[in-house]
C-alpha cells in the first residue's frame, strides 16, 4: 500500500462500504475475523451492491457474500493478473484516471528485462546475493541538459517502455485459461468477477476491495497487495467513495502499533530507523528519507523528526547536539522478530519482552519460537493468564518429545498480570486510521496493571538505579523527558499525558499543534508522532468524540480522530475529475470550489486545500508546493499511483506469479519456481518440505491453510481461557473435503495427523462440502484448513498447535511468514506421543530426501531429464 | 376470566392474562438472511443473565458446538450446510443457513399453563419468564413446550439454579429499564431485531417482499402469524428453508390447545357416569 500510494494504511473506512456498488472480498474471512465490521457488507448487499468471496475456503464470510469463488492457497497473484489482463486486454481501464492520476506514462530505461523475457526473473538478479539490483528497473530520465529530474512520459500510453504497456505484456498470459490451471478457479467464476469487477468500476460506479491477513502471510504477500493496488489504480476506484482499498487489520490497534511502531525499522509515523553506517549523522539520515526535489510532504521530515527528538530529549535535545540524534538506537540488519528468535537459540539474545501475545502458540514455527525462548536468560511475560509461552519449559510439546528437560532450561520467567482494556485508559488506532478513546471502567484487580503502567514505572527505576552513573551510554535513558503524571493508589500515569506528547506542542507558548504543518525545524516545536498531530488540537483530546452518527454527516468526523489530519478517505483528490468536478454526481465527494478558492466537500481534502486543479509548479517550488494540482497521492515522490514500483521493493517493481516456498505443483508459468527474492532461514530447525521440480515432493501432496474463527482471538490467551467461548469451539480441528476424506480413509469426528518437515498435529476432523476440491494442472488438489488457537499448556481447552506445522520462509520486504499456503500429508488417527513423534517426523524427512538444502534454492535449477 | 381464545387463535397476550394497561408486547424479529453466525448473541446472552457454560464438546455438527436450545443456553445458533445444484446452469452449490433460535414467548405458553406452582408467568410486555425463586423444579413445563425450549438446569446441587426450569427471560430486567435485550444488542448485523410485535410483523413482512423481489423465492416467515398453532410467537424468524431444516417444528400447536375441550368431555363423561348411576338408581325403583 505504502508503495502504490504513498501510506501503509486503509485508504477509506468501513461505513464508507455502504456506497460501494461492488466488494471484492479477497484473502480475508471479514465476517468471521471482522464480524462488527462486516455490518457494513450487508448495508452495502442491502442497498444492492454485488458481493463477492474469493477464498480457498467456503466460510461465513461466503454464506452472506452473493458468490464465492474458490482458489488455491497461494495463487491469487495469478487470479489478480487475470483481471488485470481482463481488464488491460479489452479496455476496460479508466481511461482519464490512469492517464492523470497513475504512472502509466512514464517511460522505463531500455534495460528493463521483465520476467516475460527471463523466464521468471526480472533484470538484475545476483543468485549469489539472493536479490536484486534494482538499477534497470527506473525510468527513463530527461537528458540532463534539460534540467528536468522527471521521467520522459508519453501521455498516449503507446510507447512500447511506458509502464501502461509493460504491464500489458507482463500480464498478457494470465488469461482465463491460464488463471483455471494455476487457481484451479473454473473459467466462468473467473470471469463473472472479472465482469463484476469491472461493470462496477466507472464514473458512476464504485468496487471495493477488502483484504487481510490471507494475502499478507505469503513468501511475496507485498506484491499479492500490490495488484489489487494496480487493479483498483486502472479501474478508477482509489481515493473515491465506496471504493478503496481496505486492510482489515487483525487486532484491536495493530494500526496503531504500525503507526507508533512496535516494528524494529520504523519509528513514529513512519520515519525510518537510522541504520549504523549508513545514517551515523543526522544529515545523512534525512537525506536519505527525501530525495532532491521530492514533491508532497516528505521533505519537511526534518521538522517531524526534529519535534520526535524534542519530545524525547526535550531540553538535552539543543541544535549543536543536532537534537540528540546520537541518542536513538540504529540498526545494523534484520532484527525482526523471527531473526530474532533464530538470534535466541544462537544465544544472541539475552532477554525477551512478551507483551499481549504468545509466540509458543500464535507464532510460524512453534518450535523454534519454544527453543529461542527456552535458551533465554531472562523472559518477562505480561498478559491475563499463564499463557502457553510462560509455562513452555514445563508443559511445551518438547518437553513431552524429551526434546527440552525443565531441568536444563535456564530461562528466569517473570510473569506480570496484565490489566484489561476496561481497567485502563487509552486508545485504539482501528483498521480504518481512526483513533478512538476509552475510558477506564473498572479499577484494575489485584496485581494487574496497565501496560503504561509496566513500562513508565520501569523506566523510572532504571533511571533512579543509574543516576549517579557517568557513562556516556547512559545518557540516552537518563535525558528522555520522562515526567508524566501519575495518580491513585498505584501511581498510575496519565495516557491523556502521553497523547498530548505525541500530538505536538510549541515550546515557545505551550499550545498544542493543531496539524503537523506546524512543526518546525528550529527546535521551537516537539511531537511524538507527526501524523497524529491534530489529535489534542485545542488542548482537546480529539479521540474522545462520540457525537453521534445521526447528528452529522454521513463521514462522521466528529467521532474519533482519523490520521492524517481526521481524513476518512485517503487521496480524495481522486474523487474529481483532473478539473476538480466530481467524476459523476453520485460518487462526489470532495471537488474545487471555484469561488472560495479551495477543495471542500465531505471530508477533510486530502491535498493542500488551496491549490486549484489547474496548479502548474514552478521549478523553484518545494515540497507539497511542487505538486501539481492533479496529483492527488500526494505522499508520493511524483504524486501519482504507482501501477509499477521502479523503487521500494525489494523482489520486483510488478507482481507476478510464483508458487508457494511449499507447494505440491510446478509453475506453470516459468521455469523459476518460488519467488528468488523470498528470505529463507536455512538451519536443522527450520527444513522445508521439497517442492517441484526438486524430487519427492509426492510425499507431502496437499496444501493446508491456517487461520481464525470467530469464536477465538489469535493465539487464544483471550479465549481458551473464557468458559462461554471455550465452549463455543472446543477443539482443535481440520477442515478436509469428501473426497480427500475418502483418498485418506478419514472418518468425521474421528482423528487425523497432519505431518510436515518440521513436525506432525492431531486434530479432530470435519468433514465438510465447503473444502472444495479443484483441480489444478490436470490433478486433483485437495486443501487442508487449520485453525491455529490451541496450544498445549493453559486454558478450558487445549489441542496441538496448527503454527507448529509451519516452516519459516519470508516476504523479503517486510519479513512475514508464509503460513496461508504450504504442502502437508494428512494421515487417519492421532499422532504418536513422546519421542515416538520425532521418529515418526524423521520417517517423512526421510522419505522426502530432506537435508537444510531442500527449498533453499534462489533461482530454480534446470530441470533433469527423466532418467 | 378464561375466554374462548385463552388457550388457542388470536389474542393479546398481557391483557389477557388479566394486565390492565400494559405497555406494547413486545419481541424478536430473527432475520436468518443476515446472520453471519458470530453468536455473540450466545455470548451476550451467557454474560448478562450469568448462565453457566454448557459443556466443552466438539460436536462435529458444522460450527455448531451448542447444540440445541435449554437450560443453559438461551440463544442457539443452528449451522446447516448444504449442497444442491444451482437452478441456473446445474452447478453444485454450497449453501451455509445460521440462524439464532432463542424461546418463541407464544400468545398461548404451555409451559405457563402448565406450571403448578406460578413460576412461569406472563409479563406487562407479553413475554413468559421464569421466577426462579417460586420454581419447584417439578418439570411440567419441559414437556408441555412444542419447541423444545424450556428445560431443567442440570449440575452440582447447589450451583446457581440447578434443578430449576430455565429459558430465555427476553431479558425482563433490561426492559424494565428500557434497553435492549443483550443479544439483540450485541448482534453486528442486526439480524436480531427487538422491538415492539405489531412493528417487527410490519418489519418482517416488507424484508420478506424485498426479498422475494429480489429472487429469493425460498424466503418464508416463521411464527408471525396469529392464527397459528401458539397464537402467534413473541420471536418470529425469516428462514430460508423449511423450518425444520432449522430444527424447528413446521407447525407447532400449544400442547394445552385442546384442555378446555379434554375438560368439557371429561365433565361430558363424568355428566354422562353420574347421569347413568342416577338413571339406574332411578331407573331401578321399583
Amino acid at each position: 500500500m505504502g508503495t502504490s500510494f504513498g501510506r501503509g494504511g486503509a485508504t477509506s473506512f468501513l461505513q464508507d462500504l455502504a456506497n460501494a456498488d461492488c466488494i471484492v472480498i479477497q484473502g480475508s474471512n471479514m465476517a468471521e475475523c471482522h464480524p462488527v465490521g462486516f455490518q457494513w457488507v450487508m448495508e452495502a448487499k442491502a442497498r444492492g451492491a454485488r458481493v463477492i468471496h474469493v477464498d480457498p475456503r467456503f466460510t461465513r464470510t461466503s454464506a452472506l457474500a452473493d458468490a464465492h469463488v474458490p482458489l488455491r492457497a497461494g495463487s491469487d497473484i495469478a487470479f489478480l493478473g487475470g483481471i488485470v489482463n481482463y481488464v488491460l486486454g479489452n479496455g476496460l481501464e479508466f481511461r482519464e484516471y490512469v492517464e492523470r492520476y497513475t504512472n502509466a506514462s512514464y517511460l522505463v530505461g531500455a534495460d528493463f528485462g521483465d520476467t516475460e523475457d527471463l523466464d521468471g526473473l526480472f533484470s538484475g538478479f545476483d543468485p549469489q546475493a539472493r536479490g536484486y539490483d534494482p538499477t534497470t528497473w527506473q525510468y527513463e530520465a530527461q537528458t540532463p541538459s534539460v534540467g528536468d529530474r522527471s521521467p520522459v512520459t508519453d501521455p498516449t500510453l503507446t510507447h512500447p517502455r511506458c509502464v501502461f504497456q509493460i504491464l500489458k505484456r507482463h500480464f498478457a498470459r494470465y488469461t482465463p485459461e491460464m488463471v483455471q490451471e494455476v487457481c484451479g478457479t473454473p473459467k466462468e467464476l473467473f470471469l463473472e468477477v472479472a465482469r463484476a469487477w469491472t461493470e462496477n468500476s466507472t464514473r458512476d460506479r464504485t468496487t471495493c476491495l477488502v483484504y487481510s491477513v490471507g494475502w499478507t502471510h505469503h513468501s511475496v504477500g507485498v506484491q499479492y497487495i500490490r495488484t489489487g493496488a494496480i487493479l483498483q489504480l486502472l479501474l478508477g476506484n482509489m481515493g473515491r467513495p465506496g471504493g478503496g482499498i481496505l486492510a482489515l487489520r487483525g487486532h484491536a490497534s495493530i494500526q496503531g502499533s504500525t503507526d507508533i511502531p512496535t516494528l524494529y525499522n520504523l519509528l513514529p509515523g513512519y520515519l525510518p530507523m537510522p541504520q549504523v553506517g549508513v545514517h551515523d549523522e543526522l544529515a545523512d539520515y534525512l537525506g536519505a528519507i527525501a530525495g532532491e526535489g521530492q514533491k508532497g510532504y516528505w521533505p519537511h521530515a526534518d521538522a517531524y523528526t526534529v519535534s520526535l527528538l524534542r519530545a524525547w530529549w526535550g531540553e538535552a535535545a539543543t541544535a549543536d547536539n543536532d537534537w540528540a540524534y546520537g541518542y536513538l538506537p540504529k540498526i545494523s540488519g534484520d532484527h525482526s522478530t523471527y531473526q530474532q528468535v533464530l538470534d535466541m537459540i544462537d544465544g544472541k539474545i539475552l532477554g525477551y519482552f512478551l507483551v499481549g501475545e504468545n509466540p509458543a502458540v500464535g507464532s510460524a514455527h512453534g518450535k523454534l519460537q519454544r527453543l529461542g525462548m527456552a535458551n533465554l536468560e531472562w523472559l518477562v511475560v505480561r498478559d491475563f493468564s499463564l499463557i502457553e509461552s510462560a509455562t513452555f519449559w514445563r508443559d511445551g510439546p518438547e518437553i513431552a518429545t524429551g526434546e527440552l528437560r525443565t531441568a536444563d532450561i535456564g530461562t528466569e520467567v517473570f510473569f506480570f498480570p496484565a490489566a484489561a482494556h476496561t481497567e485502563k485508559e487509552g486508545t485504539f488506532t482501528n483498521t480504518q486510521r481512526l483513533v478512538q478513546w476509552h475510558h477506564k471502567a473498572v479499577e484494575p484487580a489485584g496485581d494487574q496493571r496497565s501496560d503504561l503502567h509496566f513500562y513508565f514505572h520501569l523506566g523510572r527505576i532504571l533511571r533512579e538505579r543509574l543516576r549517579a552513573s557517568t557513562d556516556p551510554r547512559d545518557r540516552p535513558l537518563l535525558d528522555l523527558t520522562w515526567d508524566y503524571p501519575t495518580s491513585g493508589p498505584t501511581a498510575e500515569p496519565s495516557a491523556e499525558a502521553v497523547l498530548a506528547e505525541i500530538n505536538g506542542v510549541d515550546r515557545v507558548t505551550g499550545r498544542p499543534l493543531s496539524s503537523f504543518t506546524e512543526m518546525k525545524v528550529d527546535g521551537s516545536t516537539a511531537g511524538g508522532c507527526w501524523i497524529y498531530t491534530g489529535i489534542f488540537a485545542d488542548g482537546i483530546n480529539q479521540a474522545a468524540r462520540r457525537k453521534p452518527g445521526q447528528e452529522q454527516s454521513w463521514v462522521a468526523p466528529e467521532w474519533g480522530w482519523a490520521w492524517p489530519a481526521n481524513r476518512r478517505t485517503l487521496y480524495n483528490r481522486a474523487s474529481a475529475d483532473p478539473d476538480g468536478r466530481p467524476w459523476s454526481e453520485r460518487k462526489a465527494y470532495v471537488w474545487w470550489d471555484a469561488e472560495q478558492g479551495r477543495w471542500t466537500g465531505h471530508d477533510v481534502p486530502d491535498c493542500v486545500a488551496t491549490t486549484p486543479p489547474g496548479y502548474r509548479p514552478t521549478p523553484e517550488a518545494r515540497a507539497e508546493h511542487r505538486l501539481a494540482g492533479d496529483d492527488p497521492f500526494i505522499m508520493q515522490a511524483d504524486g501519482k499511483g504507482w501501477l509499477y514500483a521502479a523503487k521500494g521493493l525489494l523482489d520486483g517493481p510488478l507482481p507476478t506469479h510464483y508458487e508457494p516456498a511449499e507447494s505440491p505443483f510446478r509453475n506453470p508459468l516459468y521455469s523459476q519456481q518460488a519467488s528468488p527474492a523470498r528470505q529463507i532461514m536455512a538451519r536443522q530447525e527450520n527444513l522445508s518440505n521439497p517442492s517441484p521440480p526438486e524430487p519427492h515432493s509426492e510425499v507431502f501432496p496437499y496444501v493446508f491453510t491456517t487461520y481464525r474463527l470467530t469464536e477465538h482471538h489469535t493465539a487464544g490467551a483471550m479465549s481458551r481461557y473464557l468458559p462461554y467461548l471455550a465452549e463455543l469451539q472446543p477443539e482443535m480441528f481440520c477442515e478436509v473435503s469428501p473426497a480427500l476424506a475418502r483418498e485418506r480413509g478419514l472418518q468425521h469426528g474421528g482423528w487425523a495427523t497432519i505431518a510436515t518437515a518440521r513436525t506432525a498435529i492431531e486434530a479432530r476432523v470435519l468433514v465438510t462440502d465447503r473444502m472444495a476440491s479443484l483441480t489444478v494442472q490436470g490433478k486433483a488438489l485437495h486443501q487442508v484448513g487449520l485453525p491455529y488457537h490451541w496450544g498445549q499448556g493453559g486454558g478450558l481447552c487445549t489441542g496441538d498447535s496448527a503454527n507448529d506445522l509451519l516452516g519459516l520462509t519470508l516476504d523479503p520486504n517486510v519479513h512475514i511468514q508464509e503460513s496461508k499456503a504450504s504442502s502437508c500429508d494428512i494421515r487417519p488417527g492421532r499422532r504418536p506421543t513422546g519421542p515416538a513423534l520425532l521418529r515418526y517426523v524423521e520417517d517423512y524427512r526421510s522419505r522426502a530426501g530432506i537435508t537444510t538444502a531442500t527449498g533453499t534454492s534462489a533461482v530454480t535449477p534446470p530441470e533433469r531429464a527423466a532418467p | 376470566m378464561i375466554e374462548d381464545n385463552s388457550l388457542f387463535g388470536p389474542v393479546d397476550a398481557a391483557p389477557n392474562a388479566g394486565d390492565v394497561a400494559p405497555p406494547a408486547r413486545v419481541g424478536f424479529f430473527t432475520d436468518t438472511s443476515v446472520c453471519i453466525g458470530c453468536k455473540a448473541c450466545e455470548v451476550a446472552c451467557k454474560e448478562w443473565n450469568g448462565i453457566p457454560e454448557d459443556g466443552i464438546n466438539l460436536l462435529g455438527s458444522s460450527y455448531d458446538n451448542t447444540g440445541a436450545l435449554g437450560a443453559s443456553t438461551w440463544r442457539h445458533v443452528a449451522f446447516i450446510e448444504q449442497t444442491r445444484p444451482r437452478p441456473d446452469d446445474g452447478h453444485e452449490q454450497v449453501r451455509w443457513l445460521m440462524s439464532s433460535d432463542v424461546c418463541k414467548h407464544c400468545t398461548h405458553a404451555a409451559c405457563l399453563d402448565v406450571c403448578p406452582t406460578g413460576a412461569l408467568f406472563r409479563t406487562e410486555f407479553g413475554t413468559v419468564v421464569v421466577q426462579d425463586d417460586v420454581c419447584n423444579g417439578c418439570g411440567y413445563c419441559i414437556p408441555a413446550c412444542p419447541f423444545g425450549v424450556i428445560d431443567q438446569r442440570k449440575g452440582p446441587a447447589g450451583d446457581r439454579n440447578v434443578g430449576l426450569a430455565q429459558k430465555c427471560t427476553l431479558c425482563y430486567d433490561r426492559l424494565l429499564d428500557d434497553a435492549t435485550p443483550a443479544c439483540a444488542t450485541a448482534c453486528p448485523t442486526e439480524s436480531i431485531q427487538f422491538g415492539e410485535l405489531d412493528e417487527l410483523r410490519v418489519r418482517a413482512a416488507r424484508r420478506l417482499e424485498a426479498l422475494q423481489n429480489a429472487g429469493r423465492s425460498e424466503a418464508r416467515l416463521y411464527g408471525e402469524d396469529p392464527n397459528d398453532g401458539v397464537g402467534g410467537s413473541g420471536s418470529m424468524f425469516l428462514l430460508l428453508d423449511e423450518p425444520e431444516v432449522y430444527g424447528l417444528p413446521p407447525d407447532p400447536v400449544v400442547t394445552t390447545r385442546d384442555v378446555m375441550a379434554m375438560w368439557r368431555r371429561a365433565a361430558l363423561a363424568g355428566g354422562a357416569l353420574v347421569a347413568g348411576a342416577v338413571i339406574c338408581f332411578l331407573g331401578g325403583q321399583p
